[in-house]
């Protein structure tokens, strides 16, 4: 099928000795919004992470099985390849405190010294930004420090951070878990605006947050995945008992 | 009640107690700036009269004629400072580097303890190391192995600052870097290096205040040098050792010109405690 970004064959990460994630199969789904929901401590974050090759950096960390990008095995590329391929938001804003908002933007074409002219740069800033829902905030202060803007600004900012590299898929790990209510409804908003562009997979621990914006959900526990379906069949009628539980709050 | 009266004099008695506290800790933080004051006056005192513009621009003259300045010292001064940092800055930051990217293993633990006994070797020990490596090879004194010997005492500050402010720079920083494809190099020298710049400047700057007063390294090394030299492979004077020199000496010009030297010196020193104050405030990063 044309319409699966990402397949994923028989995963198996362990740190040290430590199997944290058992033999996940899964499909993702061009320009839908996936959501990875399970229980604190389940692999939820190890799991996205080797998608991007990010566990690299994580000493001692082994992963098995195959992972399969738009029909490259993930494994064979260039992992600075991937990163740009697949781009990732973290659960705390971490713009670049010594770059201003304009250069945050386009830090991947900073730092990579990817050199392009300085027309298209901005043209970048001003449409990533507009995707991200923070242009008309910031446009007179792009030359302000990233660090000024509040929790939920300087969220968006990383989004469009991300989009600026244009990636097929964007990892989002709880993404919202350290912002208030408004600034959370605003980047819900925009992450389900951004799937015509973008496959998005977005770990969350809210069960409503899933509800209102993914297209698919995931369910893993223990590391394994339990069940994986539309998002109208995982919150109306789970097949496994599990599901239900974690769903009805009995537990995570 | 009869409590009331009680308690009231408890409360004034310990309000009592804290005043006489504080008053205790003002005197004691007073009394350790004297000393500090009694120098900065006493070397003013007598150094201000010996400085004048041709003080800086000229060179010595032979015992008996008066007059006469320090620029070969002041020239020395800044070549050993030179060398020295040219020596330590690169090896302090990349030590300072390593360590903080390889927390756990045993070698950042053995450079660590040997960083933590570097800064703790006496300066002449370090001079005599010096004068076996080099000068003994090269055959005679030289600002070279001077400006290594002040480069080993540098290389501790700024081992330790560069490792103390990288720590302090939260790893979601890092992470940012890398989600962007930014080999994990460019994250270090493009992400991680600029966002603890000033505290690595901080570093260096301390470092350099902490050699430029050092005299016992030179004695067997730069040696000191009564003429001008800008040749890093031959002797060369330096404000210590000038200070060390005419001091000692049984002439009262000489006096003077050491007095005056000593005043040059504290306010460079001074001048950078300052400039390194300022530098931090201005330039901290903020995440
Ligand atoms: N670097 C590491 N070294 C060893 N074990 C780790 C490491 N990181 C995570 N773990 C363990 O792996 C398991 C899965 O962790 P992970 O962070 O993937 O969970 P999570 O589902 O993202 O949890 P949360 O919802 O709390 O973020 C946990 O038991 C955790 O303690
Ligand atoms: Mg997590």
């Amino acid at each position: 099928m044309d319409n699966i970004v990402l397949q994923v064959k028989d995963l198996n990460v362990y740190y040290g000795n430590k199997r944290v994630v058992r033999n996940l199969n899964i499909e993702i789904f061009k320009n839908y919004i996936t959501a990875v929901m399970g229980p604190s401590g389940c692999g939820k974050t190890t799991f996205i992470r080797t998608l991007n090759r990010m566990h690299e950096f994580t000493p001692n960390t082994k992963v098995e099985g195959s992972i399969i990008l738009n029909g490259q095995v993930l494994d064979k590329m260039d992992p600075i390849l991937v990163r740009r391929r697949i781009g990732m938001v973290f659960q705390k804003p971490n713009p670049f405190p010594t770059m201003n908002i304009h250069d945050n933007v386009i830090a991947g074409y900073i730092l990579n010294g990817i050199r392009i002219k300085k027309s298209a740069l901005n043209a970048i800033v001003e449409d990533c930004l507009t995707k991200a829902g923070l242009w008309e905030e910031v446009k007179d202060d792009l030359y302000k420090k990233g660090t000024f803007l509040s929790g939920g600004q300087q969220q968006r900012l990383c989004i469009a951070r991300a989009l600026a590299m244009k990636p097929d898929i964007l990892l989002l790990d709880e993404p919202t878990s350290a912002l208030d209510p408004v600034a959370t409804a605003h980047i819900e908003e925009l992450i389900v605006e951004l799937k015509k562009d973008v496959t998005i997979l977005l770990v969350t621990h809210n069960i409503a947050q899933a509800g209102r914006v993914s297209d698919y959900v995931t369910f893993m526990y223990l590391g394994e995945l339990i069940e994986y379906g539309t998002a109208e069949q995982m919150f109306t009628a789970p097949k496994n008992e599990k599901t239900n539980k974690f769903l009805t709050g009995a537990i995570g | 009640m009869m409590n009331n009266v009680d308690t009231d004099k408890h409360f004034k008695l310990r309000k009592l107690k804290n005043k006489v506290f504080k008053y205790f800790l003002y005197f004691l933080s007073g009394l350790s700036i004297i000393p500090l004051i009694l120098i900065i006056l006493h070397i003013i005192k007598n150094g201000i009269s010996a400085v004048n513009i041709k003080f800086f621009t000229s060179m010595p003259k032979p015992v008996g004629e008066s007059g006469g300045g320090i620029l070969n010292a002041i020239v020395g001064t800044l070549m050993l400072v030179t060398i020295a940092s040219v020596m330590a800055i690169p090896v302090g930051i990349s030590t300072g580097i390593y360590l903080n990217e390889h927390r756990k293993n045993r070698l950042s633990y053995y450079i660590q303890l040997s960083a933590e006994v570097l800064q703790s070797i006496p300066s002449i020990v370090i001079g005599i190391v010096a004068w076996i490596w080099i000068v003994l090879p090269m055959g005679h004194f030289s600002a070279l192995s001077g400006g290594i010997a002040l480069g080993i005492m540098m290389l501790p500050t700024i081992i330790k600052s560069t490792e103390e402010t990288l720590k302090l720079i939260p790893h979601s920083l890092k992470e940012a870097s890398l989600a962007l494809g930014v080999p994990y190099y460019k994250t270090i020298l493009k992400v991680l290096l600029p966002a603890s710049l000033s505290g690595i400047v901080t570093g260096i700057l301390i470092g350099i205040a902490r050699i430029a007063g050092e005299t016992a390294p030179l004695l067997f090394t730069a040696f000191g040098n009564p003429f001008l030299n800008f040749s890093i492979t031959k002797p060369v004077a330096s404000l210590p050792l000038l200070i060390f020199n005419y001091a000692t000496s049984p002439y009262d010009d000489w006096h003077k010109i050491a007095w005056g030297a000593s005043l040059v010196l504290i306010t460079f020193i001074f001048t950078l405690n300052i400039f390194t104050r300022l530098f931090t405030k201005k330039y901290k990063v903020k995440f």
